[in-house]
């Protein structure tokens, strides 16, 4: 294609890292094209290479593992890989800008944010100290933040995560590039911080006619914010298109799985997530032929040759043997079966946790003198209430500092509750000693969000399922344990022989899957999820989900399920709890609150979260939620969403909102509703 | 900041108060006196009314409870008292010892920061090339070649090559300046070696290590010249952890450099420490323990301070 209008075309790329396990093929053969203006997005699984291909671009692979083997860069007709470094040097931040997906982490700690971006302007454009400054103003003012003279001498610390993402957009846009690689760039943020972070993005970049990348694994993202799709898979591009080529007519089996095993936002409970099954090859030793194989239900013996990238309709490409009978509704066609109104009755009246008036303060002390200190609260929960009945699931959801995982854990009695009541099985366990709360502790317990850090490094499996069945004396001897270990991880879908591994010896999912058969061990009645599948993979996420879902109808378990992804909770949760900043705004039904939310909170959050569709995407109107969640150190008076909330008025200042049933078992606590 | 200091200065009385408690009470408690030592020392028949009489002299007779009140009184206002051994003023007694041996400190910490950030820097950049293996052989012997042996090792070549030694005799650098740094610089430099291998070793790790971080990353990404990206991004940020190395090894340095002294035959303090304690001598013994116990507070709250200035999370208190 010689189009004119291609201002970035990857030809052929390979890129290997040198390990000292050999030699990582980490991207093999991706060929793309970004035009003037176009948003492009590229998903894929985390080792996919979709990172690595756009470091690539920057010429910014760690140096000396990785390396550029094959392939060609073209950047507005020259290549980028035979420009020696300080040609490249000098077109980073002018021509090409990135944005990286960690804000936290990713500015200068001890220089200040006006050097920070004024740097490529003395750098690339030569501008003297004043004229720096005063475009250093201009470019915080694009970016959204308020009082920019001052906030150009504070330092990264002083901004919070969603502030110091604009910070990192400023510096991108410094010098009027005409490409910008955003890497991840709202993964670490909050749905509603999101959507306003890609909004500026895309909306800047149309003004400004600059060229994006934004690389994420978030389909909703690609949804909303992309006119053109990459998908990536273990090192190639599996599928290249339009977005709603890609997400209307995926003609990858990758792909169209990717799409099936997302929990959307707008569906209904249903019974089973279609999931990938198994996990994405080795790219130290990869299988020949098609990458995808070994997990594609279509695969046959053609498929162990390489298969090539095809187009099969204009501008649409899909790496399969098989595009033409996907095309044609041969296969694959097979819609979504799905329990309509999957809806369990829980046993009525009976009660197997109920919460009320829940309180956690956490005192924070901060030295003024020698001998003198201020005191001061942050109350992370406050004044909680709900219930959940045997054999149900309640979704948790909210953003970061919402409290959520407080709650969690003041269940849990790893903390002790301020104030309020946690009855448990008709038995108030709020204030119980150690002693009696031990044959609490057995029937509720808890799956961790973070499946590397939560599992002993030195335990083997076997040891670390095995520790709670002999200190609480469940099996008499070592013997019956590993019996038992051996049944408990068949019956998380693992095998017995993985006992003898070491944590680090598995998979993110499969270390997950050792969290919950730990928690299974004690033959819990309720176990508490907190944000069990954040830190997985798309495809994984859907294996752990079903997995929960199977194990509470075969073992009649209850969930507190724990989340910040609306869709995951909507997936699984028959009813959903939302909090914000330590208080609980709207309880209700699933579905209900999904149709129809009554607080203005929920509805920010649901219009915040994109949907994997980009036709559903184009028909919503496009509202975000403006500033920041307040410190929880100094919420706001009466009700804490006032500061944010699009309809509060005087008296929303003044009064603290009391939870209501607006309709049977729809609770809301705002006083416009 | 002002705020800071005073209590930082505040809290330095609880700790000199703490140590002195310590020092003063472990003296008493080991076995064996001054008066013993130093009348019957060398085997001299000395009558028991005699020894007695020397201990009333020095107070030593006197209850516990006393003797630490009186010491404590001379502790706040300045008066250290006499050494038990020759009578001379303590105060005079460190004086001279201690102006030597802060100088040999000095001069050591400066040849060690020179040699180390450099040195380190070079290191770290060129990672597992030639250039880090010899800057790691060389930190490496500096770390394992003891600093009175590399000491012995510069006079003997001084001798052999120059047929020179170094004045035997202490000069004030402010009697005679090039007297007085012709005579120091050499332990200066001994010490100064393994000091700065230390402190190399510590650079060097920590510059591979902020030169990972991701605002590296943004700076290259930025298009910041590679000078520029190790001068201004990562220095600042790979400086912290050496200064804290820095501070405790010139603490070290007073009081600590016992062999070296000997070998270059200076009387510094470390001698003069040791010389006190084989005498027993209380007095001397206590105020230069108070003497090397200040010198460590104070360097440390002087690395706080550096700390703060480079670091704007600490300045400001950040979260």
């Amino acid at each position: 294609m010689t189009d004119s209008n291609v201002l970035l075309s990857v030809e052929d790329l390979h890129v290997h890292f040198v390990t000292s396990r050999g030699v990582v093929r980490a991207v093999e053969g991706v060929s793309y094209q970004v035009r003037r203006g176009e948003v492009l997005a590229i998903v894929g699984e985390s080792g996919c290479g979709k990172s690595v291909s756009s470091l690539a671009i920057m010429r910014l692979l760690a140096k000396p593992a990785g390396r550029v083997v094959h392939g060609k860069i073209m950047f507005e007709g020259v290549n980028l890989l035979d420009l020696s470094d300080e040609e490249m040097r000098e077109r980073r931040g002018r021509d090409i800008s990135m944005i990286f997906q960690e804000p936290m982490t990713s500015l200068n700690p001890v220089l200040p944010i006006g050097l920070q971006i004024m740097e490529p302007l003395f750098i690339h454009l030569n501008m003297t100290q004043e004229q720096a400054r005063a475009r250093a103003v201009e470019l915080l003012g694009l970016v959204g933040i308020t009082d920019p003279e001052r906030r150009l001498d504070q330092y990264p610390h002083q901004f919070s995560g969603g502030m110091r993402q604009r910070v990192m957009i400023a510096i991108g846009l410094a010098c009027n590039p005409k490409l910008i690689i955003a890497d991840e760039p709202t993964t670490a943020l909050d749905v509603t911080i999101q959507a306003q972070i890609l909004e500026l993005m895309r909306e800047l970049s149309r003004k400004l006619n600059i060229a994006l990348v934004i690389i994420t694994h978030n389909l909703g993202v690609v949804a909303r914010y992309a006119d053109r799709v990459n998908v990536m898979y273990a090192a190639r591009v599996v599928e290249q298109g339009t977005a709603d080529d890609v997400f209307l007519r995926p003609r990858h089996p990758y792909a169209m799985g990717l799409m099936r095993s997302v929990p959307r936002l707008d569906r209904p409970r249903g019974a089973k997530l279609e999931t990938i099954e198994g996990l994405p090859p080795n790219l130290l030793d990869p299988p020949k032929g098609c990458r995808f194989a070994a997990r594609c239900q279509f695969r046959q013996d053609a498929c162990a040759a390489d298969p090539p990238l095809v187009e099969v309709e204009a501008g649409h490409f899909s790496a399969c043997l098989r595009a033409g009978e996907i095309a044609a509704g041969g296969i694959g066609g097979e819609t979504l079966v799905r329990e309509a109104g999957g809806k369990r009755e829980g046993r009525a009246g009976e009660k197997l946790l109920a919460v009320k008036g829940l309180k956690k303060f956490f005192k924070v002390t901060r030295k003024t003198g020698t001998f003198s200190s201020v005191e001061s609260e942050v109350r992370a929960v406050n004044d909680v209430s709900f219930d959940i009945s045997p054999g149900e699931t309640l979704g948790l959801v909210g953003e970061s500092g919402c409290g959520k995982t407080t709650v969690g854990r003041t269940i849990l009695r790893l903390e002790s509750p301020t104030a309020g009541e946690i009855v448990f099985k008709g038995q108030d366990i709020a204030k119980l000693g150690s002693a009696e709360l031990r044959p609490i502790r057995r029937k509720i317990q808890v799956i961790f969000q973070d499946p590397y850090s939560s599992l002993n490094p030195r335990m083997t499996i076997g040891q670390i399922i095995a520790e709670p069945l002999l200190v609480y004396g469940i099996v008499k001897d070592k013997e019956a344990a590993k019996k038992r270990v051996a049944e408990l991880l068949e019956g998380v879908g693992l095998f017995a022989y993985m006992a003898e591994r070491y944590p680090h010896e598995m998979s993110g999912g499969q270390r997950q899957r050792v969290g919950i058969a730990r928690a299974l061990a004690m033959e819990p009645e309720c176990i508490v999820c907190d944000e069990p599948v954040s830190a997985l993979d798309v495809s994984i996420q859907g294996q752990i989900i079903n997995l929960l879902e199977n194990l509470q109808k075969k073992l009649g378990l209850t969930y507190l399920f724990i989340a910040h992804d609306l869709a995951v909770v909507r997936h699984i949760s028959d009813r959903v709890a939302v909090m914000y900043l330590g208080r609980m705004m709207e309880l209700a039904d699933g579905d209900a609150l999904y149709a129809e939310p009554l607080h203005p909170y929920t509805k920010a959050l649901l219009d915040a979260a994109p949907i994997p569709d980009p036709v559903i995407e184009r028909a919503r109107a496009p509202r975000t939620l403006g500033g920041e969640i307040p410190s929880p150190l100094r919420p706001p008076s009466g009700c804490v969403f006032h500061t944010r909330c699009p309809i509060a008025d005087e008296s929303c200042k003044a009064v603290v909102p009391e939870a209501r049933e607006v309709k049977p078992g729809h609770y809301v606590a705002c006083l416009k509703v | 900041m002002f705020g800071y200091l005073v209590n930082r200065l505040l809290l330095m009385i609880p700790t000199l108060l703490g140590v002195a408690v310590l020092i003063f009470f472990m003296l008493r408690v080991v076995p064996g006196d001054i008066v013993e030592v130093k009348l019957r020392g060398d085997g001299g028949n000395v009558t028991q009314e005699t020894i007695d009489a020397e201990r009333a002299r020095l107070g030593l007779d006197r209850p516990l409870a006393v003797q630490f009140g009186d010491w404590m009184v001379g502790l706040v206002t300045l008066d250290l008292g006499k050494s038990m051994w020759t009578d001379r003023p303590v105060v005079e007694e460190i004086a001279l010892r201690l102006e030597l041996t802060l100088q040999v400190a000095v001069m050591a910490t400066i040849i060690a920061i020179l040699i180390a950030i450099p040195l380190g820097t070079l290191s770290a950049l060129f990672k597992d090339t030639w250039i880090d293996y010899v800057v790691r052989i060389v930190t490496i012997a500096g770390l394992a070649v003891p600093s009175f042996w590399l000491g012995m090792l510069i006079i003997l070549a001084l001798l052999y090559w120059f047929n020179w030694l170094p004045p035997i005799t202490y000069t004030p650098f402010y009697v005679d300046p090039v007297a007085n740094i012709s005579q120091l610089i050499w332990p200066a430099l001994a010490v100064g070696y393994r000091y700065s291998a230390v402190v190399a070793r510590m650079v060097r790790s920590s510059i591979v290590e902020v030169m990972k971080e991701d605002y590296i990353r943004t700076a290259r990404a930025k298009g910041v010249f590679e000078k520029l990206v190790v001068a201004r991004h990562a220095m600042r940020n790979a400086m912290l952890p050496a200064i804290t190395v820095i501070g405790l090894e010139f603490a070290f340095l007073i009081g600590g450099l016992v062999v070296t002294e000997q070998v270059f035959n200076l009387n510094g303090l470390g001698r003069l420490f040791v010389q006190a304690v084989s005498r027993n001598d209380f007095t001397l013994i206590q105020s230069i323990v108070m003497l090397i116990a200040l010198v460590f507070i104070v360097t440390n709250l002087v690395v706080d301070l550096l700390y703060a200035w480079l670091d704007p999370r600490i300045r400001y208190g950040g979260k």
